[in-house]
């Protein structure tokens, strides 16, 4: 999957990068190395989960997504909002201001992620009450996660909700819908605002699906910045907002989980929770649950690290919103499409980020070896030689990434 | 043959932290990329001896060597010994107090069910001097 290779999740300023071993010791899959004093990421092992751009004191990690002049490529521009978009604005009386401003920016059309998200809920309902899934059930729509359990936990697969995410929903029948309208295929531009870069690459790659749904994904922080000036200038907005609390909902945590009309349910956040949720599920510990809603980001989408405002704000501001909208205003029915539609169209495929499979009997030995130079270390981790650890110092000796004769600068002291 | 080699001290009194020397050689286990099950039944025998030493000895120590194809754990303590070896073998006989009964533990399945996760468990004991527990648990 070549497609895979030339997209990278995150990037480094090196100007601003110090060389600090913040983000190497924080990311979550060890994916960070500091080499000649810059942080550098192993792309192979990233999930793209946006800590070390949340975490970086300098503000060297920049998250990666498309400029908002790509959509001036297509004749027909479609926005989809991410739900957690509206969580941005202070005092925001009604949400069709903001979809009223991205008309005004440029867009033809605005279809809210949300709409997806509820018909997903109600597909996810339908799912587990008749198709027989291995419980519990793990949500697919954060793709760090997603991409986590395929790199670390693969025997949980048979747990997977092999759904598509609201925005992959949201894509396809917005496409659809315009096509519906007569508008020429070659001419629309489907542009997700994004809240995390995890969704950028997802999207990009085309995860569970035949080929990408989008154009292009613009990150919510910049269509913010075009959008708050706009938004002041409207005096009646349009009334194009389409969706229901239950959509509203997934902009934070545990708002999938409601949707799938569990009682039984689980929501974490925040990659650490997650990771010990998974090695939970992996003990068999977690079996009075059966259906888990993972996050990646504290709080949720809306912890995202392309949001303006502080999670719980967003969060907050959330919360006050919804009076303003019916209950649900998105089902199943109403769309009319089969079930498949809602379905992975194909298993996701990360092949070019896997590893070379190898013996038992390597693995064992590659191990030992491991084991013996870490023995000889001081196990301190403090992460002077430039890896997160004293043992990913020694994996990195043993698989041949760094020169045998690296020293532990500790050691030589 | 050669082997990993891992150890770690088990802290008595602290059932929260029990389990911790579990989840490393668990860890350990997943990269080699045994089957899922084999692991788990090696964290569940682990987990029950770790949780053993915390109730009856007050701590203790955890040898752990993994071989390319199985994988010996041994529980070490100096707790109080068991007196009587096949009444503790028996499920539902334990010695543990009220308190720890409270907590949701004691309730005599330890040592059945580590026998029961492993391919040879042997239990070497002494009263007054400690107990060791070898659990041999083949990789398939």
């Amino acid at each position: 999957m070549d497609r895979l290779k030339s997209l990278h999740t995150v990037m480094l300023n090196s100007e601003r990068c110090k060389g600090c071993v913040t983000c190497m010791k924080r990311c979550p899959t060890q994916a960070i190395r500091v080499r000649n004093g810059k942080a550098s990421v192993i792309y192979d092992k990233c999930i793209g989960c946006g800590e070390c751009v949340r975490l970086c004191p300098h503000q060297a990690k920049i998250a990666s997504y498309d400029k908002f002049e790509v959509i001036n490529d297509f004749k027909y521009k479609i926005a989809l909002p991410a739900p957690s978009l509206y969580g941005q604005f202070n005092n925001l009386k009604d949400v069709n201001y903001v979809l009223t401003g991205l008309k005004r920016l440029g867009f033809d059309e605005v279809f809210e992620v949300g709409r997806g998200a509820e018909l997903c809920s109600h597909a996810t309902q339908v799912l587990l009450n008749k198709e027989v899934i291995k419980k519990p059930v793990i949500s697919t729509a954060c793709p760090a996660v997603l991409e986590l359990v395929y790199a670390k936990y693969k025997n949980l697969k048979d747990n997977l909700l092999k759904l598509l995410a609201p925005v992959d929903v949201a894509a396809k029948l917005a496409r659809e819908g315009a096509i519906e309208k007569g508008i020429p295929e070659e001419d629309i531009g489907v542009f997700f605002i994004s809240p995390c870069p995890a969704k950028v690459f997802a999207l990009k790659a085309g995860i569970g699906v035949k080929k990408p749904l989008v154009d292009g994904v613009l990150a919510i922080s910049e269509v913010y910045m075009k959008l708050l000036p706009e938004m002041k200038k409207i005096e009646e907005p349009e009334k194009l907002s389409k969706m229901g609390v239950l959509g509203l909902n997934w902009a934070a945590s545990s708002g999938e989980a409601i949707g799938a009309g569990r009682p039984k349910y689980l929501a974490a956040d925040g990659i650490e929770n997650v990771i010990d949720i998974l090695n939970s599920i992996e003990d068999g510990s977690l079996s009075d649950v059966d259906f888990i809603e993972l996050n990646a980001c504290i709080s949720g989408c809306v912890g995202g690290v392309l949001n303006v405002e502080n999670p719980f704000v967003a969060r907050a501001r959330l919360r006050g919103l919804r009076s303003k909208f019916p209950q649900t205003a998105n089902t199943l029915t109403d769309v009319g499409k089969s079930f498949d539609y809602y379905k992975w169209e194909e298993e996701p495929d990360y092949t070019s980020k896997s590893k070379p499979v190898e013996d038992r009997q390597q693995v064992f030995n590659k191990m030992l070896e491991i084991q013996n130079l870490y023995s000889t270390l001081p196990q301190s981790d403090c992460g002077l030689c430039g890896a997160p650890s004293c043992r990913a110092f020694c994996e990195d000796i043993v698989n041949g990434k760094i020169p045998k004769d690296s020293k532990c600068l500790m050691l030589d002291r | 043959m050669e082997k990993i080699h891992l150890e770690f001290d088990v802290d008595g009194r602290n059932f929260v932290s029990a389990g911790t020397a579990t989840a490393k050689v668990k860890a350990c286990l997943k990269e080699m990329g045994i089957n899922p099950d084999d692991v788990k039944r090696v964290a569940i025998a682990m987990y029950e001896g770790e949780i053993n030493m915390v109730i009856h000895a007050n701590g203790g120590k955890a040898l752990v060597d993994i071989y390319v194809d199985k994988v010996v754990v041994k529980l070490i303590d100096t707790g109080k010994g068991i007196a009587d070896i096949n009444l503790a073998m028996k499920p539902g006989y334990s010695t543990a107090s009220d308190d720890i009964r409270q907590l949701g533990f004691g309730a005599g399945m330890g040592l059945p069910n580590m026998k029961k996760h492993s391919d040879e468990c042997i239990v070497e004991s002494e009263v007054g001097k400690g107990t060791t527990v070898t659990l041999i648990t083949n990789l398939h």
